[in-house]
């Protein structure tokens, strides 16, 4: 394998890890502030996506502008999810929680995913703007312009992600409530109020997730469980509890998928990816990005 | 003395087993009051009962006029009185700082919580020292500096204390409770729980003992400290030879 082909598959591995580090963030918010796993999460992901679909098939709205339109539609449904099932889930405690969350997202998922399959029909979408085939050529590396947006987009929400929890009044009592939620209600914060903009958020984040997968790959009812099982192995990798972290564990994914598949066959990626959520798990189950 | 904080009549349990039965207090304004009794006495549990952590199965708590047991925690902290609990419960991965400035989240805090925040570094200036660690690299009693400090973040009119010496050297008790007495001077109740029985009937007004769940005796610190059958059960002193 020459230098340059080598580059471009680390190069290509960055794109694609700053993807799922963004789809992961919106799932570790949420389990790391309500303490339930979220299977549905792919799912507000593919619903982000059609989202700028449907802004772009109809208004012509270049996909990356019609994040304005897709973040706010997720977080409305966020809210709208919060209100109606997830907030009777959150109030329970321990193995109770996690066990009914896994449940009820789950069928969350199925419910969505058919949905979708009855609204936008089960083609697969994409989006073709002027500057898709477009890109730069340094040293024989192609960085396709799309995708130099979709990580820049991803690496801004991360650090404004960032900005929000720990500079902010708002985001600080997420974090709060994250650590203790006792004490975040003795300290007078309304834990529900957070907990409701906390999953609000993640269904934000995963709108975001969902409008670059919609301009990298294209966009159909079933990418759902893809991506909550990618985000899942980001997950374990970043540490649960580790919100941020997701960002530079989706590029360490990435990576590692995209050179496993130059040497050993791109059959084997997904395996790749996997076997190290179990060595992770096994050898370093806090984490490789938790603080400690 | 007006009648600040009544607690009427409160049975609470976990599950099926009884925690608190029947049981009435009142503190007044001004007054340092002390819980004690025994481990697994149900003074945790009282505490969590007025401070909307734990729904009691019948009973009430009333601060003033106002209803506090159909609120929930956050809006019993608007109301004025704050818990500091029982084992700190700091905000660990968070700043010092962090720590002070959530203490005021509530919005009769809020607004004034820049000023709050020199006071409170008055008081503790070893916080100030350290607002920029994280809080879970404290030591145990700058721990529950800390804790209170956050407290006190929130202006409390009544401040409840669970165990605020547990797990502290007798040195560090001593500044707690130094602090806890400028408190109360500078205008704010205390409801104190502890197991230091000693201290904690010295600088109380008056106390209540907790045993199995019931109020089985109360009186004036004075009293209680001189009492046969306190001294006995609480203050580890021999009976007295006949």
């Amino acid at each position: 394998m020459s230098i340059e082909s080598f580059a471009q598959t680390l190069v290509f591995g960055v794109f694609v890890g700053g993807i799922y580090g963004i789809a992961a963030m919106g799932l570790a918010l949420v389990f790391g502030v309500l303490k339930m796993l979220n299977i549905a999460h792919g799912e507000l992901l593919m619903l982000g996506g059609y989202a700028t679909f449907w802004a772009f098939r109809t208004f012509g709205l270049d996909p990356f502008l019609s994040l304005g339109i897709a973040i706010p539609v997720l977080f409305l449904i966020g809210l709208l999810l919060d209100r109606t099932i997830y907030r009777h889930i959150v109030r329970q405690l321990g193995e109770e929680k996690i066990k009914n969350s896994l449940l009820v997202s789950f069928g969350l998922t199925l419910v969505i995913q058919n949905l979708a399959i009855w609204l936008f029909t089960a083609d697969e979408r994409t989006v073709q703007v002027n500057y898709t085939g477009g890109g730069l050529n340094l040293f024989g590396v192609a960085f396709p312009y799309a995708r130099l947006i979709s990580l820049a987009i991803a690496l801004i929400t991360t650090l404004v992600l960032s900005y929000f929890l720990h500079r902010t009044y708002p985001g600080k009592a997420i974090l709060g409530t994250a650590e203790d939620f006792e004490a975040a209600e003795l300290a007078g914060i309304n834990i529900h109020r957070v907990y409701m903009m906390t999953f609000a958020l993640g269904a934000s984040l995963a709108a975001i997730a969902g409008t670059l997968v919609t301009v990298i790959y294209g966009i159909s009812p079933s990418i759902g469980i893809v991506w909550t099982l990618k985000s899942l192995i980001v997950i374990v990798l970043a540490g649960t509890g580790s919100i941020l972290g997701a960002f530079p564990a989706g590029i360490l994914l990435g990576v590692v998928e995209a050179v496993s598949g130059a040497f050993i066959g791109s059959t084997y990626r997904e395996v790749v990816g996997l076997v190290i959520f179990v060595l992770v798990l096994i050898l370093r189950p806090e984490g490789l990005f938790a603080r400690k | 003395m007006t009648k600040f904080l009544d607690v009427h009549g409160i049975n609470a349990s976990y599950g099926d087993i009884p925690a608190l039965m029947d049981v009435s207090l009142k503190v007044n304004e001004g007054e340092i009051i002390a819980l004690i009794g025994p481990n697994g006495a149900g003074k945790t549990t009282l505490m969590r009962v007025i401070a909307g952590l734990h729904q009691p199965i019948s009973g009430t708590v009333k601060l003033g006029e106002t209803t506090l047991h159909t609120l929930a925690a956050y809006q019993i902290v608007e109301e004025g009185m704050i818990l500091v609990p029982e084992g700190r419960r700091l905000f660990g991965g968070l700043s010092v700082l962090d720590n002070l400035e959530l203490g005021a989240y509530a919005r009769r805090a809020r607004e004034s919580r820049f000023r709050t925040l020199k006071r409170v570094f008055e008081v503790f200036p070893l916080l100030a020292e350290r607002q920029n660690q994280r809080a879970n690299t404290l030591s145990g009693g700058q721990q529950q500096m800390l804790a209170i400090g956050r407290a006190l973040m929130g202006l409390p009119k009544l401040l409840l204390l669970d165990e605020p010496s547990l797990g502290l050297a007798p040195m560090i008790v001593e500044n707690i409770f130094d602090v806890v007495k400028l408190m109360n001077n500078q205008g704010v109740t205390i409801f104190l729980v502890e197991q230091n029985a000693h201290q904690a009937l010295e600088l109380a007004n008056r106390a209540y003992i907790l045993e199995q769940g019931r109020i089985v005796g109360k009186g004036t610190g004075m009293e209680l400290l001189h009492n046969h059958e306190v001294q006995q059960a609480y203050l580890g002193l021999a009976p007295a030879a006949n």
